[in-house]
């Protein structure tokens, strides 16, 4: 008798996409969040059958219906806490919750922030475009004060969040920013994000080139790039500009700028550690208005990374422990309880 | 001794009344289960404040715990009190309209002191116990708070810790006026309090004082009372509340399905206890989630059943109303979820801890867009038990999101329970699309058997890759959709779907009576005991009256509409504006007659015989 043997094919982007048509706005910065996705996924080495993709309302959200995973696209801000249930059941499975910053961080907010502190094994991508793009062009919880929109004319009066702050404050185990358009970067951070165990939460600055077009310009177009970014790695002091030569210093609990040369050298600069609490605590702050005067470059990278346990697995400990402790549930001996009479 | 005689009686209603600090429910319920051990047939009603701690003393803070035994059948709390047990003055007032004329009440006089008679309302000077307004009565008083204190002399515990134990000064009492043993209160004692000698011992010694008290001293009472056994069906019983037992049934459709439950829910009252209860049980490897808000709530239970458990959100009506969009969403994904709704007064927070049939409406109807789905109720407290199973079943077999109701009376109500046997249980099937079938070449996940039910395909299995959602599917493949003939025929689709499940749901019988005939009262959950018991009395007079109690409100039995026709009259009381009977109306084009109490309170045996008579003419 012979067998043969087939080695299973090695997974590759296109195996990720599914036959559904596209239906992004031509230019979104969504293709390209998606072309990163499918491009990391063979590489993590997860069978196709065990990574679902869950997904709220709003322009990113259909992301699921382009993976050729597990998928669903469900109601308005709620994705999270689908994907909360499914991983309290299904722990194995490698979960992606694809959300924006209306459906994560509006209408959703609140399970966002409740599934972070929870701490939950999965994978949150928020795709920050400072705009309302499903309902055509309303601002958004994370749009700049003073915003015109349809639905603000005279300007927006509201405060914008600061995501990666806000996910910081419901304790969240990891935190991250990419973009759009630094492909390199955002497979990195991806990779990063699926590696972590627990929450993570990673911002994705997206250009909405319809409704908000450039929001983001400064920071990922090349002539200011460089000057207006800070890629943090841990280890690493906080260098940046084209010429590398200026650096963010702490002046006490103060990050200030400065010039490398004849008074600092990078052995003077923030040293990026990635598991400082209290620092990541004033990394998310940097979160200056680059139109403004002596602003400091914006962040991204990993801001903060730490371990906690799962939600999931305090979940199934505490199964296990009952039955070790009290056996198998038996049906019989509960209904009976412990008080009974016959009647005969 | 006293030389006080027995008396046999049939049928008793007692009301323990007090503050809602007095330890009243706990009293009453261990009277309850007492009573059950002795095989009276039972039915109770407690009846509490919306506020953890209302003002002492004050109106508003009295806590209620209803009890009705006998020695025959009975399907309700009762209608009057025969004992009024009055903790306070507050607990007087409040209840003496439904104490009966010549019944028994047993006042504390401490709690009728100067300050409580304020606090009560009664006008300076007046105190009921004292000038006569109670000659219609059996009064009998005691100073409880004395001789609990009394009993407790010897005992190092504050004042305060002493009062604590009041309530089982009265508890001993009522146990000697009914001729009891104490043995099951004392086990709840030892185990409650086990840890705490202290508190046990001094608990255990009130109760004793307040046995002897009735057995030795001069309580005025020359009679003690005595209630036989039930002539209930052979069988071994226990005593089970509504939320108990409908926890007990997802438990044991769980086990019968071989499917893990995920409570995921947000405390609200009156259905706090079933998660309280199912978060009790994690050895049968339940998970139970308390969520962050109610959305929250059923959504986590859409992921869990979207990851091939049973997905279960408890709540009441104010959450039902926030789930209302995520039960949409599980249309449209056609998998299993059961949506459970302890119905309170409404509407907004309305009456949170009073009863009322508020959300038939809603469960129908309460969705945007066509949105069917099937809606099972649960009768009396036991029922609760075999209707969430039917529920379960349901919703695994025909992949549909279900609603259950119940509400606060049967909720918290108990009465016998003959609990069945795990081996009597009928097994429910679970079918998990495993992969793809030979020549199949891509999975389609709407294409659907007999029963319009398509496959239940869970993540993590290999070929069955496949995105669902919110947005309409394409007929059979499920991918998106915006062609209007599709919409049309996916609305269609769904609603043929929960409608054929009338194929494989027992048909409607006549409860008791014949039939057809002049009257029939048709009726769906709480009402079930006192429309049974009204019924029963009309047909011992000989009038031609029938009753039918609705558990499948959605769809109906297939036979109901020939059993509406086969009256001249239908009466249809609810404790609601009427919901049922507009949904009855519609369906059926019957001139139904309605009866609405919008109370938070039981519609009565009494006044459904008014009504009853009324259409008999």
């Amino acid at each position: 008798m012979s067998t043969t043997t087939i080695a299973p094919q090695a997974l590759t982007a296109k195996d990720f996409a599914t036959d559904q048509e596209v239906r992004w706005c031509p230019g979104c910065g969504d293709y390209s969040i998606l072309k990163q996705v499918q491009t990391i996924m063979p590489g993590l080495g997860i069978p196709r059958e065990n990574i679902v993709i869950v997904s709220g309302i709003g322009c990113s959200s259909r992301f699921p219906y382009y993976m050729n995973t597990y998928g669903m696209h469900s109601i308005h801000g709620r994705a999270t806490a689908i994907a909360s249930g499914l991983k309290a059941t299904r722990p194995e499975l490698s979960v992606w919750v694809v959300t924006g910053d209306g459906d994560g961080l509006s209408i959703g907010g609140n399970h966002t922030i409740h599934l972070l502190r929870r701490n939950f094994d999965l994978n949150i991508m928020l795709f920050n475009n400072q705009i309302y793009g499903l309902t055509k062009g309303q601002y958004s919880p994370t749009s700049e004060e003073n915003k015109i929109t349809k639905s603000t004319p005279f300007g927006s009066i509201d405060h914008p969040f600061n995501p990666l702050a806000l996910a910081l404050g419901a304790d969240a185990t990891f935190i991250a920013r990419s973009m759009d358009r630094d492909p390199k970067h955002l497979q990195e951070l991806l990779k990063r994000s699926h590696a972590h165990k627990g929450a993570s939460f990673l911002e994705i600055y997206q250009n909405c080139n319809i409704f908000n077009d450039g929001a983001f310009e400064v920071f990922t177009e090349k002539g200011s790039k460089m000057e207006e970014t800070i890629f943090v790695e841990n280890g690493q002091p906080l260098v940046f500009g084209a010429q590398k030569n200026k650096g963010i210093r702490l002046d006490g609990l103060k990050p200030v700028v400065v010039e490398l040369g004849s008074e600092y050298s990078a052995s003077d600069l923030w040293i990026h550690d990635e598991s400082d609490f209290y620092k990541a605590q004033l990394l998310t702050r940097i979160f200056d208005d680059p139109r403004i005067e002596g602003h400091l470059p914006r962040p991204f990278g990993v801001f903060y990374q730490t371990s906690r346990p799962t939600y999931e697995e305090g979940m199934a400990r505490q199964i296990e422990d009952a039955i070790a402790k009290r056996g198998p549930g038996n049906l019989d001996k509960l209904l009976s309880g412990n008080e009974t009479w016959t009647i005969r | 001794m006293s030389n006080t005689s027995i008396q046999q009686i049939e049928d008793v209603v007692i009301k323990f009344a007090g503050d809602s600090g007095d330890g009243m429910q706990l009293t009453g319920s261990q009277f309850s289960n007492n009573t059950a051990l002795i095989g009276n047939d039972l039915s109770t009603f407690p009846d509490f404040p919306a506020e953890i701690r209302a003002p002492q003393g004050t109106l508003p803070g009295v806590s209620g715990f209803q009890l009705h035994f006998s020695s025959n059948r009975i399907f309700t709390p009762g209608d009057a009190c025969d004992v009024l047990v009055a903790m306070n003055a507050a607990a007087l007032k409040a209840n003496l309209k439904g104490l009966k004329k010549g019944g028994i009440i047993i006042a504390n006089t401490d709690g009728f002191d100067g300050k409580n008679l304020r606090l009560a309302n009664y006008p300076e000077g007046i105190n009921p116990l004292e000038d006569g307004s109670l000659v219609d009565y059996q009064l009998h008083t005691m100073d409880v708070t004395k001789m609990t204190r009394e009993a407790l002399k010897d005992i190092n515990m504050g004042m305060k810790e002493k009062d604590r134990a009041k309530n089982m000064f009265v508890l001993g009492f009522l146990y000697w006026l009914y001729n009891r043993n104490m043995e099951s209160t004392e086990n709840f004692l030892r185990d409650k309090f086990g840890k705490k000698p202290e508190i046990l011992d001094s608990n255990l010694k009130v109760l004793h004082a307040g046995y002897n008290f009735g057995d030795t001293v001069e309580a005025s009472f020359s009679t003690r009372f005595h209630v036989e056994k039930a002539r209930m069906e052979p069988g071994t019983y226990r005593s089970i509340t509504g939320n108990t037992a409908l926890a007990y049934g997802l438990i044991a459709a769980s086990q019968k399905a071989n499917l893990p439950i995920f409570l995921g829910t947000y405390p609200i009252t009156p259905a706090s206890d079933i998660l309280h209860e199912l978060s009790r049980y994690k050895n049968f490897g339940i998970r139970t989630f308390q969520a962050e808000d109610e959305i929250a709530g059923i959504t986590s239970a859409i992921g869990a059943s979207y990851g091939g458990h049973m997905g279960i959100t408890t709540t009441s009506g104010p959450g039902m109303a926030l789930k209302s969009e995520a039960m949409g969403l599980a249309v449209m994904l056609e998998i299993p979820l059961m949506i459970i709704d302890i119905q309170r007064g409404g509407p907004s927070t309305g009456l949170p801890t009073k009863t009322e049939q508020s959300d038939l409406l809603q469960a129908y109807y309460g969705r945007n867009g066509e949105c069917p789905m099937p809606v099972i109720s649960a009768s009396t407290p036991s029922d609760c038990f075999d209707a969430v199973y039917e529920a379960f079943r349901i919703s695994v077999r025909h992949m549909t999101p279900v609603i259950f109701l119940s509400d606060g009376y049967i909720a918290n109500g108990s009465e016998p329970w003959r609990f069945p046997q795990s081996a009597d249980l009928t097994p429910i099937e679970v079918k998990f699309k495993q992969g793809l079938a030979e020549g199949e070449e891509q999975f389609l996940p709407y294409h659907r058997d007999e029963n319009l039910v398509r496959p239940w395909a869970v993540p993590g299995t290999p070929g069955l890759e496949h995105r669902i959602g919110g947005l309409e599917k394409q007929n059979i493949t499920g991918n998106v959709s915006y062609d209007p003939e599709n919409h049309q025929l996916m609305v269609k689709i769904r609603q043929e779907k929960v409608d054929r499940i009338a194929d494989h749901i027992p048909p409607q019988k006549i409860e008791v009576g014949p039939e057809k005939g002049k009257v029939l009262v048709l009726g769906w959950g709480s009402t079930y005991g006192a429309i049974k018991s009204a019924v029963l009395d009309l047909l011992a007079e000989g009038h031609a009256v029938s009753h039918a109690h609705i558990r499948h409100l959605r769809p109906f039995p297939k036979n109901l509409g020939d059993i509406l026709h086969s009256f001249d009259k239908v009466l249809i009381p609810e404790i609601n504006n009427g919901q049922l009977i507009k949904i009855i109306r519609d369906q059926f084009l019957i001139d139904a007659e309605g009866y609405h109490k919008i109370m938070g309170v039981p519609i009565t045996r009494g006044e459904l015989v008014i009504k009853i008579k009324e259409m008999l003419g």
